[in-house]
């Protein structure tokens, strides 16, 4: 299937991506891609990066 | 499946008459007390919900239509929607007054709520006993997870129809059975020595339980109630993706890594889901139509609402209600 690859950034969150095969991650690793769309870390604070594991609102709460 | 085991006097009715032994007339539903913590109301309602799901062995499948049981069922739902409306009120007003965008407005919900802190303590705390109860509480719903969502699909258009096809396609396993999530979960109650099968606990699980079940099935199988199944849903996958992360480190240490499997899978989905669910499927629903943002947030309050009650009775079954970090449930 191809199709456009689509980002959606979510304020405070993750970036989304749809219609990616594979994610580069910073060291030059590969991700293969393997749901409908997935949430990129963008607080670099993850612990599975490059993938969104909700760390973001711990970070929220920080700053409150 | 097999018949559950009845507990009163209407959820007696019901399993006799499914089971060709029934008395002619229904008893009274309108009971005095609460509707989320009487078990008997909530098995009853189990029951006929589950003739629309997987049905019962040596049971008619044309008995889903049972206008009997279909009159009880609505006598029942009026009951458990009224207390849920009552219970939540005040907690629905403050949210529909908060302004902004839908989105931030399903996530700020889940994120402010101060519940009970459950999985937390099933990460430090807990004995493996006690992670086996939890995730026998829980098998109710998860074995079928994402199930009654799947009756919201026909009910949406356009862009929110899109985004819950998208999650549901995840739910149930992106193209590859073994990723489904719902026998994912079975795997998981396999590996702690727990029976999988779908309904096996149905007879020890809590009147909670069964209402955090029956609520879902509610909201997908009575078409008026369509938005507040969505702001359900979305809330549902906005407190899971943390609670998952601290699930699986409680099975890491207590030696049961084989069970993570499903709470790994759902730390990245649903940090994926809470987004599309959130953004996608309730910021398009209420953008169609802006008059229903309230029964989102309904949605919202009442997921977050059992939610607490559940973690409630667990950590105080556990002795944990007084641990440093556990609060008791808003009201």
């Amino acid at each position: 299937m191809s199709r456009a690859v689509r980002l959606q950034a979510c304020p405070r969150g993750p970036v989304l991506v749809r219609g990616a095969d594979v994610v580069v991650d910073a060291d030059g690793a590969e991700h293969a891609v393997t749901r409908p769309v997935v949430a990129l870390c963008a607080c670099d604070r993850s612990a599975r990066k490059p993938w969104c594991d909700g760390t973001h609102k711990a970070i929220t709460d920080d700053r409150r | 499946m097999h018949l559950p085991t009845p507990c009163g006097p209407v959820s007696s009715h019901v399993i006799e008459s499914l089971s060709g032994r029934g008395t002619a007339s229904a008893p009274a539903t309108a009971g005095g007390g609460s509707v989320l913590t009487d078990r008997d109301a909530q098995l009853a309602l189990w029951t006929t919900y589950e003739l629309s799901f997987r049905g019962f062995e040596g049971v008619d499948p044309s008995r889903e239509w049972d206008i009997g049981l279909i009159e009880l069922r609505l006598a029942l739902e009026s009951r458990f929607e009224a207390e849920l409306r009552a219970v939540t009120d005040e907690r629905v007003v403050a949210g529909v007054s908060r302004d902004g965008d839908v989105g931030d407005l399903v996530l700020a919900l889940v994120q402010d709520d101060d519940g009970p802190h459950l999985s937390s303590y099933l990460r430090r705390d807990a004995t493996a006993d006690q992670m086996r109860d939890y995730l026998r509480e829980r098998s109710v719903q998860q074995l079928k997870e994402s199930d009654p969502q799947a009756f919201l699909v026909p009910r949406l258009q356009g862009a929110a129809k899109v985004a819950l096809a998208e999650l549901q396609y995840d739910e149930f396993g992106a193209g590859t059975p073994s990723r489904l999530h719902q026998d994912m979960y079975a795997r998981t109650l396999a590996a702690v020595g727990l029976e999988p099968a779908y309904g096996a606990y149905v007879d020890e699980v809590s009147a909670i339980s069964l209402a955090s079940a029956n609520v879902m099935s509610m909201f997908a199988l009575n078409r008026r109630l369509v938005a507040a199944g969505v702001g359900h849903f979305a809330a549902f996958e906005a407190s899971s993706s943390v609670p998952s992360r601290r699930v699986s480190a409680g099975l890491d240490r207590l030696g049961l890594s084989a069970a993570a499997e499903y709470f790994d899978e759902h730390v990245e989905a649903d940090a994926v889901h809470e987004q599309v669910a959130a953004r996608d499927i309730c910021g398009s629903v209420v953008r169609e139509d802006p008059g229903l943002l309230g029964e989102v947030v309904f949605g919202v309050i009442c997921a977050l609402h059992l939610d607490a009650l559940s973690g409630v009775e667990l950590l105080t079954r556990f002795g944990a209600m007084d641990t440093p970090g556990t609060h008791a449930a808003a009201s």
